[in-house]
């Protein structure tokens, strides 16, 4: 029989089962497969913070979820079109998320009835008509693998375990993508274990042959490639372009880079990334605790690298003490807040912008330092390169905030050349700035920076640290007046970091109602929302804040030319707090910590109410 | 250390060199003056450039010392200085990198760093001035204060176990350790110089009179008069001899060391000999600190040669390169799956 195809703009399939079920792995294949074929895209992972929950429980369900279209993608989609669910567990926690009349590929091996019971299935919803409205695909994918593979050397276990692929390979036909990328990366995946690797691409052939021949299959879809500027692309997460970022800016000082970290949820693979470029001048270091990574990057910074650490919010919070050291000695350091659900240890693997107060003030004292936020996983290349141009340029640590949904999630990079990006002028002094009555390690220059004189170099032996300092010469100083001077000085030279800030773009009119501003992951969603908003006629426009210290300074002029500013943010309303005593005037919110991103709708059913 | 070792008279330093100009600051009789004067005399000959010496402290009387060091200095926060340090000497191997710290910053708020730059066997030089006293918060006892002190926080009598820091140094693995005393120039310079001329994490232990807050805590030892038969001197690979007149030793005996006096029973022959590179002898030697009838020993009481994190960081980095080349920003951008867009 002749299949239809149909075409269509954009999809969003969400991969749900175990914990143990491969999950994350068949959804990243998916997008890997996705983003060759040339279509924009954006994912999102959400994972239990257990390794290996419960077996077969609500909350040992693992999940990527990811949208991709013919034209741009600013999300990973809200509710997916089509749900992959390996047992019944997975069903019952992401069925209500599922679009009415949408699709569901289920294992219907796993339906068993102690599984049915342990996710609070009263009776198998395959088999009566709980899933009335929705196209639904039952297949016995265990049964099948085990058939297609009974000659295989695997275990049964070992057999079990490729349905994952069994069930990609079905998507892989359903949306017409290619399987070659992918049997070539199990290929190498596997490459010290040929059978392994045998299997799961028979496996996966079998799911798309499985499509391809059986009549319950009636149509596959097309997505058409998108049409993103010229240039070549690679699929990429917030966290491996926070580590090329850093990279590329240590390339481009002439710096080797430095890392001090400790393993932490949701910012561990910006660590287990530069630790695999000791031959791109990385050294990473991974410390004993939190404090030890901020400090042991303070060292190196004062030896003249490029230093940096990364964490999340509990790392954070020990770090912050570290924070006022690397501000009152003034060293560069980029310190990367990878944000996840708090307080205390609170939710590792999901999302959350809640650290942003934290950010901008959480230490003792006037402890002022830039903190820049990135908007896409991207975006968090530039923001990276920035923070660290920013640090070396400004003599300051610089807080470069993103989350676990940018961390994790992942969309295509439009690969820069190398040589497009900007040099970063670097200055040591040498013995030449020692005057006669010695070297002044707190000299300024027109921005009130200080000096960056390493240790190795002649005639500038000094003495800095966490004890106030005074103005020029350097000498420990309790003096009243100094105190003052320098306290003004730490908060003028992060302000002038404003002149770093080019013009801000608003998308849609410059002028009208109402004005969406965000910071962060929340730009997806908001695009999305101010688009539909615009299609429908209604004055609305959107700001992202790549800057949330110190703000750009067109902010105000450009808030002024909106009757009414709405700030949608993944926590109670930080942003919202600190434009409330910028701007002065009253801020509408929408704000959700639910430990995921916000949908599109929520934001429009708010930018409906106040347009009433 | 850059493998040219640099002649001491081409460098043409003295202790001159290494006196900054500002005042110090310590109590008058601090032990600290003495250690302050010997580390500024041992410098100039240890054939290291002087801007190459970078001192790193935490927080607490000693480590203000930095200050009054004319090198490059970082007097951080409390407890954190072996961690900065293990920073400054990740970045810049050539450096000769000291950590000055004390009882309170090194083994209470500190313990886990200290531990942890001991177990990665950086080199780097650890002193810790051992006051076994918090001096300046005025007064508190600290983790190597003796069980029943009497102190601001304690008025009834400490009821917290002290540490033994060498031994705890013995028990992260520290490839050298030694111990002196503020008021022994002699001893004091011998353990900066192997310390410093030490491939690795060097651990001194000094123990430092507090003259205000804990005046007399070493009273047996540091009297000039009755050290010599309460403070027993090791020298790798002599026998274990103490006293005014040199007649006194240390056998073992039912597995435990034991004084004897030398003369018609026992000849040094019988004696323990000193064995720098034996961690058993070692422990011995730590285990009679806290004992009574036993002298305290102080002295290099352990160094062996063993691989630094900072070589085989900078040997990885190499190897590696060999192995792939050196990477530039086209190799890292292209390492994924890529497609042209046109």
């Amino acid at each position: 029989m002749t299949k239809k195809v149909v075409r269509i703009n954009e999809a969003t399939i969400r991969f749900a089962g175990d914990s143990g079920d491969g999950m994350q792995l068949t959804g990243t294949r998916f997008t890997e497969a996705t983003a060759i074929v040339g279509n924009d895209l954006k994912t999102i992972p959400n994972y239990p913070s257990e390794i290996r929950a419960p077996l077969g429980t609500l909350a040992g369900v693992s999940a990527f979820q990811l949208m991709f279209g013919s034209q741009r993608v600013f999300t990973p989609g809200d509710l997916p079109d089509t749900l992959v669910a390996m047992n019944p567990a997975a069903l019952k926690v992401h069925l209500k998320d599922l679009k009415k009349g949408g699709t569901i590929l289920a294992n219907a091996n796993a339906f068993s009835d102690k599984n049915l019971r342990m996710a609070g299935w009263e009776a198998n919803p395959l088999l009566d008509n709980s899933l009335e409205g929705y196209t639904v695909y039952s297949m016995e994918m265990s049964k099948l693998v085990g058939k297609a593979l009974e000659n295989s050397d695997l275990t049964s276990k070992g057999i079990e375990r490729t349905k994952n692929m069994f069930a990609l390979g079905v998507l892989f036909w359903m949306y017409n993508r290619p399987i070659e990328p992918t049997e070539a990366w199990l290929r190498k995946k596997f490459a010290k274990n040929p059978s392994i690797a045998e299997a799961n691409i028979t496996a996966m052939k079998t799911g798309f042959n499985y499509g391809e021949t059986t009549e319950i299959f009636t149509t596959s879809y097309a997505v058409e490639k998108a049409e993103l500027p010229k240039g070549k692309y690679r699929n990429i997460t917030g966290n491996v372009a926070v580590a090329y970022g850093l990279v590329s800016a240590a390339q481009k000082a002439g710096k080797e880079l430095f890392l001090g970290s400790y393993p932490i949820t949701p910012a561990s693979e910006i660590l287990h990334t530069l630790s695999g470029l000791r031959n791109h001048g990385v050294k990473t270091f991974q410390a004993e605790d939190e404090i030890a990574g901020i400090a042991s990057a303070i060292g190196a910074s004062y030896a003249g690298a490029l230093a940096c650490t990364t964490t999340s919010g509990p790392g954070m919070a020990l770090k912050t003490e570290a924070i006022g050291l690397a501000i009152i000695t003034e060293l560069p350091l980029v310190i990367v807040n990878v944000q996840r659900g708090g307080p205390s240890t609170g939710m590792p693997t999901k999302m959350e912008q809640s650290d942003l107060l934290q950010a901008v003030h959480g230490r003792n004292s006037d402890a002022p330092i830039p903190v820049i936020a990135a908007q896409d996983p991207a975006d968090c290349f530039e923001c990276a390169f920035m923070a660290a141009r920013i640090a070396m340029k400004y003599m300051t640590p610089v807080i470069l905030l993103t989350d676990g949904y940018l961390g994790q999630g992942s969309g295509p990079w439009q690969i820069p050349d190398p040589n497009d990006l900007p040099e970063i002028e670097i200055k040591h002094p040498d013995a030449s700035l020692r005057g006669e009555d010695g070297f002044m390690p707190y000299t300024r220059d027109e921005n009130e920076t200080r000096p960056w004189a390493i240790p190795g170099t002649p005639g500038l032996e000094h003495r800095i640290g966490g004890l106030e300092k005074e103005n020029i010469t350097g000498v420990v100083s309790q003096d009243p007046e100094n105190h003052q001077v320098m306290t003004d000085i730490r908060a003028r030279k992060v302000q002038n970091i404003t002149q770093e800030i080019p013009k801000s773009e608003v998308y849609g009119k410059d002028k009208g109602k109402v004005l969406v501003i965000g910071w962060g992951s929340t730009h997806g969603a908001i695009h999305v929302a101010v688009e539909r908003a615009q299609a429908k006629g209604q004055s609305v426009s959107q700001l992202h804040l790549r800057w949330v210290s110190p703000f750009p300074s067109d902010l105000k002029v450009i808030c002024d030319n909106f009757d009414e500013i709405l700030i949608p943010e993944v926590n109670t309303g930080q942003l919202a707090l600190l434009l409330k005593a910028e701007l002065t005037r009253p801020i509408h919110q929408v704000n959700k910590v639910r430990g995921e991103p916000f949908r599109a709708s929520e934001i429009e059913d708010k930018i409906n109410e106040i347009l009433g | 250390m850059s493998e040219d070792i640099l002649k001491v008279e081409d460098l043409n330093l003295t202790r001159k060199d290494f006196v900054p100009g500002n005042e110090v600051r310590w109590c008058p009789g601090c032990g600290d003056y003495s250690v302050l004067a010997n580390m500024q005399k041992t410098l100039p000959v240890m054939g290291v450039k002087k801007e190459d010496y970078a001192f790193i402290s935490g927080i607490g009387c000693s480590s203000r010392f930095p200050y009054y060091m004319d090198t490059y200095g970082f007097h951080s926060i409390h407890g954190r200085a072996p961690a900065i340090a293990s920073g400054v000497k990740l970045a810049n191997p050539d450096l000769a990198v000291w950590i000055i710290t004390g009882d309170g910053d090194g083994f209470s708020i500190g313990g886990n760093h200290m531990i942890h730059a001991l177990r990665r066997n950086i080199d780097m030089n650890i002193m810790l001035f051992n006051n076994r006293i918090y001096g300046l918060t005025k007064g508190q006892y600290s983790p190597t204060s003796l069980l029943g002190k009497k102190t601001k926080s304690s008025p009834f009598g400490s009821v917290d176990r002290p540490f033994n820091p060498s031994a705890i140094a013995l028990g992260a693995n520290a490839t050298f350790i030694s111990r002196a005393l503020d008021v022994d120039a002699k001893g004091l310079q011998e353990s900066i110089k192997r310390a410093q001329r030490h491939k690795g994490a060097s651990f001194i232990e000094v123990y430092q009179n507090c003259i205000i807050f804990n005046d007399g805590e070493f009273g047996d030892v540091e009297n000039k008069a009755t050290r010599p038969d309460n403070a027993l001197f090791v020298v790798h690979g002599e026998p274990m001899i103490f006293g005014k007149d040199k007649d006194k030793g240390i056998i073992m005996k039912d597995n435990h060391p034991k004084v004897v006096t030398l003369g018609a029973d026992w000849t040094e022959d019988d004696l323990l000999v000193h064995d720098e590179t034996n961690p058993i002898i070692t422990n011995l030697l730590l285990e009679m600190t806290f004992n009574p009838r036993n002298p305290t020993p102080f002295g290099v009481l352990r160094a062996v040669e063993a691989p630094t994190y900072d070589d085989m960081l900078v040997s990885q980095i190499e190897e590696v390169t060999e192995i792939k080349g050196e990477g530039t920003l086209e190799d890292l951008f292209y390492s994924g799956d890529v497609w042209e867009v046109k």
